[in-house]
């Protein structure tokens, strides 16, 4: 076979294996059009209503003392929730990178559970565990204990929320390294505490990195299960999600807008710091990217 | 890595040993948090439901105002996933398979629904969509096509908050597929589209399914972005969590657990269904 005849030869098979360049054209426009219209779209819509009116309206509407006072419960429960779940995602991750036991694909379906329940319904159960009819009501407040349309409430309903975020982006990362390096450092005499920190943390903090930002995200963003436990008590009980729909609903378009902008940056950082992450350490971030 | 213990006696083993510690540790903490957090409230309303009975349960079930939630929540939750399906196929694919400029920031952009909260989702779909929005006033005229505050609108959130199940369970797939087996088609003479479909497709068909059935999953239960865009009203446009925050803020109580526990029924046949999939993914494609 000649050379020229070789060349076309592998043009053809290339050609075979691939789209010609109209295809090609037309499947990449319908993707952007579908991704711009769905996606870019309303998020661009958040920033044209937010800062339409000018700046001195958005910063007014943001200086409001209710808005303040959404913004200092949501980053109190953030605060809360995500440490907490931090601390669970590691010890689950650990428990089921690391060991192999009879079970272990049940309790990672039990893991997952929060996924599947409705945020109404998220909310609805601890109405029902903790509600004036339920059985555990009236202890609480003969003791005076106020966990529902109060702040205990909203917080454990976002740890239930986002209660699987850090163990499932922790759980294949760790999988994947294997036990290796932890059983040269405990036979090395390493403990099992140092081992964890001077070890495993080293070779899973992008991951762990990043599944902290998403389960923060997620828990000043939940509106569904914090609005059934909250009550809506204006200035008190009221996070950023739960304060944007009553701005809207006074028909305080403008308002609304400027506090949702608020949570569309932190979306935007969340995203911007997982693509700079995944670009730098492609191989240190978990392929499994369900949520 | 044999997984084997050369010792003959059988004895019952429920762990297979490891020289690392920390793990009754890490078992209770998990088992006793789980438990706390997520199996005992579940628990309370799965007792609440039973002390229901099944007459009332079944009376609230079948009442037509919940029945017609349920069908809305479930209709627009699989309109929405057969078409997120459909794009999140072609997206994965463009994303996997073509190089253009500003791939890697779209590819990003797929997860905006994960990262955005639904209350802001749900405003800025409600504007675009509204009558005299920009998008609702162009379908209006183009098609005649009211989509803000009507079903049509449910959809509309449900493609949004649905949009990167399909497209996570997909592309890492597709990544993984191994080209030479297309080329091998090809080389025996095989026509793209008939190597896309007889070799490319069988291989993606389990993901694809995943994908379809966390978008459904997902949209059964979406409330926060759904009630800004939907009239909400009843028998016509109403979501059935929706339903569940009407019947809590009239104290039925046991209405809003009736239409939970149902929700939930369905739910968890759904996560069911999935790991079966990625059982059956695992064990023919090797893959997730």
């Amino acid at each position: 076979m000649s050379e020229a005849a070789a060349t076309r030869q592998q043009r053809k098979v290339r050609q075979a294996i691939g789209e010609g360049p109209a295809t090609r054209f037309v499947l990449l426009t319908i993707a952007l059009a579908f991704l711009g219209l769905m996606l870019v779209a309303p998020l661009l819509v958040v920033f044209v209503e937010a800062f339409g009116r000018g700046l001195g309206v958005y910063f007014q509407a943001l200086a409001l003392p209710d808005t303040m006072a959404a913004l200092q419960l949501t980053l109190l429960v953030a605060a809360i929730a995500v440490p907490a779940n931090l601390v669970f995602g590691v010890a689950a991750a650990w428990l089921i990178a690391k060991f192999d036991f009879k079970g272990k694909s049940f309790l990672l379906t039990l893991i997952d559970l929060p996924f599947a329940v409705s945020p109404v319904v998220s909310g609805l159960i601890f109405v029902l565990l903790f509600g004036a009819n339920s059985a555990l009501g009236p202890w609480l407040e003969d003791n005076n204990i106020k966990i529902l349309y109060a702040v205990p409430g909203i917080v454990i309903a976002t740890i239930f929320i986002t209660f699987p975020f850090i163990a499932r982006e922790l759980i294949p990362l760790m999988e994947q390294q294997g036990s290796s390096e932890e059983e040269a450092a405990v036979s090395l005499g390493a403990s099992g505490w140092r081992t964890f920190f001077q070890v495993t943390l080293p070779n899973v903090k992008w991951g762990l990195l990043y599944g902290v930002l998403l389960c923060n995200a997620r828990a000043m963003g939940e509106f569904g299960a914090v609005s059934v436990v909250s009550g809506h008590i204006r200035g008190v009980t009221n996070t950023l999600p739960l304060h944007i729909e009553i701005l809207y609903n006074d028909n305080k378009a403008a308002a609304a807008f400027a506090v949702a902008s608020l949570l569309a940056m932190l979306a935007l950082v969340t995203l911007a710091v997982k693509t700079l992450l995944e670009a730098r350490f492609a191989g240190e971030i978990a392929a499994q990217r369900r949520h | 890595m044999t997984a084997t213990a050369p010792d003959g006696a059988r004895s019952f083993r429920w762990r297979r040993r490891s020289v690392l510690p920390g793990f009754g540790l890490s078992l209770g903490y998990t088992i006793v948090y789980l438990s706390l957090i997520v199996l005992i409230p579940l628990a309370g309303l799965g007792i609440r439901s039973a002390s229901l009975g099944w007459d009332q349960f079944w009376a609230i079930a079948f009442d037509r105002r919940v029945l017609l939630a349920l069908q809305l929540s479930f209709g627009s939750a699989l309109i929405a996933a057969i078409i997120n399906t459909v794009f999140g196929v072609l997206v994965a694919w463009v994303l996997v398979r073509y190089r253009f400029p500003g791939r890697r920031w779209l590819d990003a952009a797929v997860d905006l629904p994960f990262a955005l909260p639904t209350a802001v989702a749900g405003i800025a779909l409600a504007t675009l969509y509204a009558p005299n929005g920009p998008f609702g006033a162009l379908l209006d005229d183009w098609f005649g096509l009211r989509v803000g505050f009507t079903s049509f609108g449910v959809v509309m959130a449900l493609i949004f908050v649905g949009l990167p199940f399909v497209v996570r369970t997909v592309q890492p797939v597709l990544e993984e597929i191994d080209r030479e087996t297309e080329e091998v088609a090809a080389t025996l003479g095989a026509r793209r589209w008939r190597t896309v479909t007889r070799v490319i497709f069988p291989a993606l068909l389990p993901a694809i399914l995943t994908g379809f059935a966390l978008s459904f999953a997902r949209g059964v239960g979406e409330y926060g972005s759904v009630i800004f865009i939907a009239s909400n009203l009843p028998f016509q446009s109403e979501i059935a969590p929706l339903l569940i925050v009407i019947k809590l803020e009239e104290n039925n109580y046991a209405g809003a657990t009736a239409i939970a526990t149902i929700m939930l029924v369905i739910a968890f046949v759904m996560l069911f269904v999935i790991n079966l999939l990625q059982a059956w993914s695992r064990k023919w494609f090797g893959h997730e």
